[in-house]
């Protein structure tokens, strides 16, 4: 199976300290991959170099089909290209309302005029609709997110994310700040995406990744430290001394 | 323009029937039209506030909504004043120097019509010669053209210098106040090609209207800048009540989350950046002939900053807010420093206004900076009752740095 998102021999410093160190990782078209890390292991910076934010000293990032480089684009034409993400600290727009935020994210044509002309139609409004019932907060539509529960925020970016449509979901802690029932339903949603689509999962929580029953790698000081299965990587004695042991 | 846009916008509707009332009122107590009762200077001063409220629904856009603060938006303004000022100046001039030669007895050629144009327009500077930059002075099309077009350009160039190296937030504002005050000092050089600090002068005479008088003139502008308002404010509403407002908005509170939806978020600068320069020229090219003149010290950096105070003053965010802000300040500093104000007599010292004036503004803004973010338009609110979060807020849930560690702990 080709790959969708290759990662090789990326590094990374900041100010001298190597926050990725020679990090390589792969992920198919349509899988699910949890990465599991202590603190400062290089998960989010992983992601920041993925999605453009941060550019690699070395290494190469490679997308898509044509493996086409991601290193030369900027942060929007990556996620044009169909990276999508969620961050560690729900970040939606707080002074608009559901909908205006689930509809910027919704997927389509990102050009200034395009978007000036945009007017919202029914089958927008009506997919629109359905991402806020999957999320639970159909009756919030009309509410400004920045009066949203913590929860509910993470919620929300989540639904931006599904409604973007990209290929690949990167997704920075998604249960944090959620219930156990929250948990589930965040499960149930990633799970299904993973169908269609890769999603990489970064998560602390054991029984979250657990539930999401996938490959895991982990990482250590900017490197991968072991990958398999959940069973295998959490018998691997390193691993048990850098991480779960502490 | 569908009747939906208006509905789902009332402020718009409320906003155009006030300015046609205003308009109306004006028009029906003028001397130029009607009962006299307000002077043609008066006309003119509320024409020129208008245009003031124009430039503040663009500095608005620009910064109220898409948190640009862009101090130069005066330089586009100004540019806008001068492009149409040549156009005025030239014609009028030729008019006076044509009917004057054709009393000589041999009729003047073409290029003896124009060096006498050139001196007389440039003979303050110790020139007669027209520099390139007039070279469509003759042509009031070609000048309207311009009035566009350079501030435009000019917006084009900065713009996509600026935010193409994601140049953001007070750095942005150092650079516009650099551009203005670079504009200013090349315009007050004599051989700018503008007459240095002398300006363009005359410009509220109509070429082949000498027959009309200021009154009818005044009111003729009164009209042209009511009209321009009216639509440059369409125009805003129009754009900010969107999904391209939503952007925009986006891009003032989170520009990075803006990127990771897919969004150029440079692109969106760039475009509102110059369209706003372009209002501003406009809203220029209809206040100096109201004015009469125009000079380098009109596009000083002072003149950008108190556009930011009067949109600060009136509430940002709001197209309505802005217009409110310049008509507001504008109209009480005209008041203060004209001289009309009396002088508070403290006993032991005798306050005068035209002295003060600044800095009773200067601590306003910063009160109102201080304890009423959302400055005069902010009064809606508190009648209307809307509730909106301050969108700066801390979480209403626990951090996630918090809840990380107790996790990873478990
Ligand atoms: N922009 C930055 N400047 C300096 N150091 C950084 C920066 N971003 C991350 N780091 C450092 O890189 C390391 C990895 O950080 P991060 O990727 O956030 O870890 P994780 O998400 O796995 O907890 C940390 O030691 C962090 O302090
Ligand atoms: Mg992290």
């Amino acid at each position: 199976m080709s790959m969708l998102l290759e990662v090789s021999g990326v590094s990374v410093s900041f100010d001298g300290f190597k926050a990725i160190n020679n990090l390589s990782f792969a992920i198919g078209p349509a899988e699910m991959r949890a990465i599991i890390g202590p603190n400062g292991a290089g998960k989010t910076t992983f992601m920041d170099i993925v999605t453009g934010k941060t550019k690699p000293d070395e290494g190469r990032v490679t997308w898509g089909e044509r493996n086409v480089s991601l290193l030369g684009m900027s942060e929007a034409r990556i996620a044009r290209e169909g990276v999508g993400r969620k961050f560690q600290k729900p970040t939606v727009f707080e002074d608009q309302t559901v909908l205006e935020n689930l509809l910027m994210a919704l997927r389509s044509n990102r050009s200034p005029f395009a978007v000036m002309f945009y007017r919202s139609n029914r089958a927008d409004l009506d997919r629109v609709e359905e991402l806020a019932g999957e999320i639970g907060l159909l009756d919030s539509l009309g509410r400004k997110s920045g009066e949203l529960s913590h929860g509910q925020k993470q919620w929300l970016e989540i639904g931006m994310l599904l409604a973007q449509e990209p290929r690949l979901l990167l997704v920075d802690e998604p249960a944090a700040g959620m219930t156990p029932a929250e948990r589930e339903h965040t499960t149930a949603i990633l799970v299904e995406a993973a169908k269609t689509r890769a999603v990489v999962v970064v998560e602390h929580d054991m029984e979250f990744v657990r539930r999401l029953d996938c490959r895991v790698t982990v990482l250590h000081e900017g490197a991968v430290l072991a990958e398999g299965s959940l069973d295998h990587v959490t018998t691997n004695s390193q691993v048990i001394d850098v991480y779960l042991g502490r | 323009m569908s009747d939906t846009f208006l509905k789902r916008n009332p402020s718009v509707l409320i906003f155009l029937a006030v300015l046609a009332l205003f308009v109306l009122g004006v028009t029906l107590l003028a001397e130029g039209a009607g009962a006299g009762v307000i002077s043609t200077s008066f006309v003119k001063t509320l024409g020129k506030t208008l245009c003031l409220a124009l430039i503040a629904v663009a500095m608005d856009l620009v910064w109220g909504y898409t948190g640009i603060l862009s101090l130069g938006h005066f330089a586009f303004f100004g540019l806008g004043g001068y492009m149409i000022g040549m156009w005025l100046m030239y014609a009028r001039t030729q008019a006076i120097v044509v009917s004057s030669l054709a009393e000589a007895p041999i009729p003047a050629t073409e290029s003896e019509i124009v060096d006498a144009i050139g001196n007389q327009i440039f003979g303050v500077v110790g020139s007669r010669e027209f520099p390139l930059i007039w070279m469509f002075a003759d042509s009031l099309v070609l000048q309207l053209v311009l009035v566009v077009a350079v501030p435009g350009i000019l917006a084009l160039v900065f713009g996509w210098l600026a935010f193409r190296s994601r140049v953001t937030g007070v750095y942005l504002s150092i650079l516009t106040q650099a551009m203005t005050l670079g504009l200013a000092l090349y315009l007050f050089q004599n051989d700018s090609g503008l007459r240095g600090n002398n300006g363009l002068s005359g410009l509220q005479n109509l070429p082949g209207l000498d027959h009309v008088p200021q009154a009818t003139m005044s009111i003729w502008f009164f009209w042209a800048s009511a009209a321009a308002l009216a639509l440059g404010y369409l125009f805003a509403a129009w754009i900010v009540s969107g999904k391209f407002g939503s952007v925009l908005r986006g891009i003032r509170d989170n520009e990075a989350r803006v990127r990771f939806l897919g969004y150029s978020v440079e692109g969106y600068k760039l475009f509102i950046f110059t369209v706003t320069a372009i209002i501003a020229g406009i809203a220029g090219a209809l206040y100096y002939p109201q004015a009469g003149i125009i000079n380098p010290a009109e596009i000083a950096p002072v003149a950008s900053i108190y556009l930011a105070v009067w949109v600060a003053i009136g509430g940002r965010g709001r197209l309505y807010g802005a217009v409110i802000g310049a008509v507001f300040v504008s109209l009480v500093s005209s008041w203060f420093t004209g001289g009309q104000a009396p002088d508070l007599d403290l006993g032991f010292y005798t306050l005068k206004w035209v002295d003060w004036w600044l800095i009773v503004l200067g601590l306003s803004f910063v009160l109102v900076t201080l304890f009423a973010p959302r400055g005069i338009g902010g009064l809606v609110d508190l009648w209307s009752e809307r509730r909106q979060p301050d969108r700066h807020g801390a979480d209403l849930g626990p951090g996630a740095g918090a809840l990380r560690e107790k996790e990873a702990s478990k």
